[in-house]
């Protein structure tokens, strides 16, 4: 018995990928976050990695594998629009944190694709808590200009990029000055003057390199990064709380064309109506509440509802690593300070799904969308629920972390 | 640093100076002589030449130093809070219970109380009542928002040994942080110097009122904390600076060698007395040692130890320690670890205070996990869900329903009725108010919270807090949401437009 079990095992592992088993999840009330709103008592199937089909009676194929999941809820996998998930293991080992660049000559050009770790021990942590996708994002070391963050799946090794660069990532207003000679002013000046030497550069590029240009504010690398900024093709994420700097950002996006996104945004919602009037998503923190620093004092757990109310496009972040997967908790307390049930779920798959570009793939419970799928035992805002299941591009996660093995281990006292 | 390095999505790694406490500062002014009252003068009080010196555990008791409480409960009128889901922590959970309090203490909990004439009735239909949330790990009014540079006073990082610093010497009572704990549920909290030393210095223990100065919060007759801490912060702090200790050996010589000092200090004012009495005339009184004052209140039982230890193996070392010496230690903090030790914390009364899921975030936090809770609950140990964070001591009861549902996940049992425990009764114990306040009880201090639901919800929100009867907050009365001096015209919770 023991010997057949590990020879089905290893059949298993030496299915490719492309041939994944198609399963069949039936009787839950699913959240598709599409067209088809949420279909009670419904039908999911999943066929080498996408969605197959979804509805209440759906042709399901003989040979797949069913999970009944009757009195169970499904959505898509959850998504954390910014988090250092993938590039640190351990906060106080030097070694294992590639959340920052300190290298002078690498600011913009700092890629935090090149550093992901998908074998990190905590990405089973948080994915078996129903996070599947997420945004790595790089924070400022010495420059304001952070670097280039990637979308990644939890999915483990293998194709784990979904999209990088996914933005390039920058800090204004009280944080950038820290960085510019102690100026929020000199911070949008250093910020301008680094787009537009990108331009100069990707016009002068030959000359640059003959020695026949002026000198510009940053190195080649990270003026080559920049390009697609200061064309307005890649999207800046500006990390920036005070009302007063939202404000200063929009204009300086406005002036400069860019396809500016919003982080943290703690006073957002004083000037939640330009923020809409200049259609610029905002990634928050719905648990951002203390008036922390002069830049937070009207910080408030009303933030995201507020928002939301004025017609800003509002996806939740953490800005944690080895706690992404409490995105959840994040998204029942925007919940309970107003923000409607199902624009909170938007919040972590759909909305960043836009945001980040990848709606063709992810976001919905769609078919032909990539099959990351999660099955729970409960609402899943609640704390006291947990996936049983959870499926990344159509494979079946381990419910199992380190974590989870330590606790095993002790599960009984031994003496 | 008190204790965590934690990241924020707004700037590279930071070392978190502490974070949190709770507390109100604002609306109905206590009493001022809060501020000013020292409670007797050395001038008013002139001592006969010939008096014996007194240590200053003797001077408390006589109410002779400035430094005792002058809380006053705030006026408070009878309440029924009636048809509500009760969770005593007294072990109960009563379907359509009611509580009665008066005159700022619990008078009676049980089924469909009838209301007494004069009585203010609180509909308590759907809504849920527990205790008062008391947070054994705070940092409020010590690391205050906004934490500038101005605020930090958590942490006397200046030597390994500030035993004779205290937290009530720091605290700000317009942290503005203190109206969001309340608003949390937060009726009594411990307010401990960070961890950057062996010891720390004395922690103090406040209600949730506004008041000027502390000792108007402060929670009358609870006794002090001493805190300790284990591990990599100490080394790290005082190794960086090229002085002892460095190391986890060296730590321990350090407490080893402080205890030392503090058995032979609290041996010669034992002595003195008696050689003063015996007709001694050369017995000269020892001279006051604030550092050792501290260190042989706890020797003497008086002052509690509170010791922030991660990992299995050094809480094993410090319970070693306590027993050379032969003082308690009343609660591991942080013990991410406790799990793997529960039945050792079990068998020597020691309370585990644990975080529902922080780990990671250097090596001594690596093995935490969600079920430490549960499992140390499973084992009879005393559990305690603190927060060390002004964000977490908002949302204990959420941070509680993560380690309930763990432990059920895994098939360890937890009702709400036992993960209560975790947030009132537990803390208490470890905090030493357990006879005062922590449970609904009748004769307690009628610390209470009437929530919109089940507090283990992520929906439900802290709606009254009563702290001794009177009702401190309300979440649908502005006239009882207290705000902090500092808050005015800084902090307006709505954008103003002339």
């Amino acid at each position: 018995m023991k010997k057949l079990a590990i020879l089905l095992l290893a059949l298993l592992a030496a299915v490719p990928a492309a041939a994944q088993q198609t399963v069949v999840i039936t009787g839950a009330t699913i959240h598709t976050l599409g067209p088809q709103g949420t279909i009670k008592n419904g039908t999911i199937v999943i066929e080498d990695g996408k969605i197959r089909a979804v509805g209440v009676s759906v042709p399901v194929p003989a040979a797949a594998r069913r999970i009944d999941a009757r009195g169970r809820i499904v959505t898509p996998g959850l998504f954390d629009s910014f988090s250092q998930l993938g590039l640190v293991e351990v906060d106080a080992v030097q070694d294992t944190v590639e959340t920052h660049s300190e290298d002078d000559r690498v600011t913009a050009a700092f890629r935090a694709a090149d550093a992901i770790n998908p074998r990190s021990m905590l990405i089973p942590v948080n994915r078996i808590e129903g996070l599947t996708r997420l945004v790595a994002a790089p924070l400022p070391g010495r420059s304001l200009i952070a670097g280039q963050g990637a979308v990644i799946d939890l999915g483990g090794p293998g194709d784990y990029i979904v999209r990088s660069p996914a933005a390039m990532f920058a800090t204004l207003g009280a944080g950038g000055a820290q960085l510019s000679g102690r100026s929020r002013a000199n911070a949008l000046l250093r910020l301008r003057e680094a787009l537009r030497d990108a331009l100069d550069y990707e016009v002068h590029r030959k000359a640059y390199e003959q020695g026949d240009r002026r000198e510009y504010s940053l190195s080649r690398l990270d003026l080559e990064a920049l390009i697609p900024v200061a064309r307005g093709e890649l999207p800046l994420v500006v990390t920036v709380h005070q009302a007063s700097d939202i404000e200063a950002t929009l204009r300086l996006a406005r002036e400069l064309k860019l396809k500016l996104i919003l982080a943290g945004a703690a006073e957002g919602w004083r000037v939640a109506a330009r923020i809409a009037a200049a259609k610029v998503p905002v990634l928050v923190n719905p648990l951002q509440d203390l008036p922390d620093s002069f830049a937070t004092l009207n910080a408030t757990l009303e933030n995201a509802a507020r928002l939301h109310k004025a017609g800003v496009t509002v996806a939740f972040m953490t800005g944690e690593a080895h706690n992404s997967r409490n995105i959840r908790q994040a998204a029942g307390n925007a919940v309970a300070y107003g923000l409607p049930w199902e624009d909170a779920l938007a919040a972590m798959t759909i909305v960043p799904a836009r945001v980040w570009g990848i709606a063709d793939r992810y976001g919905t419970l769609e078919p032909g969308k990539d099959a990351d799928v999660v099955i729970w035992d409960g609402d899943p805002l609640e704390l006291t629920s947990f996936p049983t299941a959870v499926f990344i591009r159509g494979r079946e996660m381990p419910m199992t972390s380190r974590q989870i093995e330590l606790r095993d281990r002790y599960r009984e006292q031994k003496p | 640093m008190t204790e965590t390095l934690r990241r924020t999505a707004f700037g590279a790694l930071t070392l978190l100076l502490g974070s949190a406490p709770l507390a109100c500062a604002s609306a109905p002014v206590s009493s001022p002589a809060a501020v000013s009252a020292p409670a007797a003068g050395p001038e008013r009080k002139p001592e006969p030449p010939k008096a014996a010196p007194r240590s200053e555990a003797e001077l408390r008791k006589a109410g002779e130093t400035p430094y005792i409480s002058t809380y006053q409960p705030l006026p408070s009128q009878p309440v029924l809070i009636a048809n509500a889901t009760v969770l005593t922590a007294a072990g109960e959970r009563i379907e359509r219970g009611s509580v009665l309090m008066r005159d700022g203490r619990i008078a009676e909990v049980g089924a469909a109380l009838q209301a007494p004439a004069g009585v203010v009735v609180v509909d308590g239909t759907g809504k849920w009542v527990t205790p008062g949330i008391i947070d054994a790990h705070s940092h409020l009014g010590v690391y205050p928002s906004p934490g500038v540079e101005g605020h930090q006073d958590g942490n006397e990082a200046t030597d390994p040994d500030t035993a004779q610093v205290w937290a009530e010497h720091s605290v700000w009572p317009q942290d503005p942080q203190f109206p969001l704990a309340l608003a949390g549920g937060i009726t009594t909290q411990q307010i401990l110097p960070g961890s950057a030393n062996l010891f720390g210095g004395r922690s103090v223990t406040v209600k949730s009122v506004p008041s000027l100065g502390v000792y108007g919060m402060k929670f009358p007759g609870a006794p002090y904390g001493l805190k300790m801490a284990c591990g990599e912060n100490p080394a790290r702090v005082y190794g960086g600076k090229g002085r002892a200790p460095s190391t986890r050996m060296g730590n321990v010589a350090g407490y080893r060698d402080a205890w030392i000092k503090a058995q032979k200090y609290r041996d010669e004012w034992a002595e003195y007395p008696r050689k003063a009495e015996s007709g001694d005339d050369h017995a000269t009184p020892p001279a006051r040692d604030l550092q050792l004052e501290t260190l042989s209140g706890v020797l003497d039982g008086e002052i509690l130890v509170q010791n922030h230890c991660y990992r299995a193996d050094e809480m094993l070392t410090m319970i070693g320690i306590a027993k050379e010496f032969g003082y308690k230690i009343a609660a591991f903090h942080h013990a991410v670890e406790a799990y793997k030790i529960a039945d050792v914390l079990a068998a020597n009364g020691i309370c585990a205070d644990v975080w529902a899921d922080w780990w990671g975030f250097k090596m001594e936090a690596l093995d935490g996990i969600r079920e430490n809770a549960a499992l140390l609950q499973k084992a009879g140990a005393c559990v305690v869900i603190h927060s060390d964070s002004a964000d977490g001591i908002q949302r204990l009861n959420q941070e509680a329903a993560k380690a309930m549902a763990a432990g059920n996940r895994m098939g360890v049992r937890i009702r709400e009725e036992d993960a209560i425990r975790w947030l009132t009764i537990n803390p208490a114990k470890s905090i030493g108010v357990d006879r005062q306040t922590g449970s609904l009880e009748p004769g307690k201090m009628a610390d209470v919270v009437v929530w919109s639901g089940n507090p283990f919800s992520v929906y439900s929100r802290a709606e009254k807090v009563y702290v001794d009867g009177a009702l401190v907050y309300d979440r649908n009365d502005p006239a009882h949401q207290p705000r902090t001096d500092f808050e005015l015209g800084l902090r307006d919770g709505q954008e103003v437009r002339p």
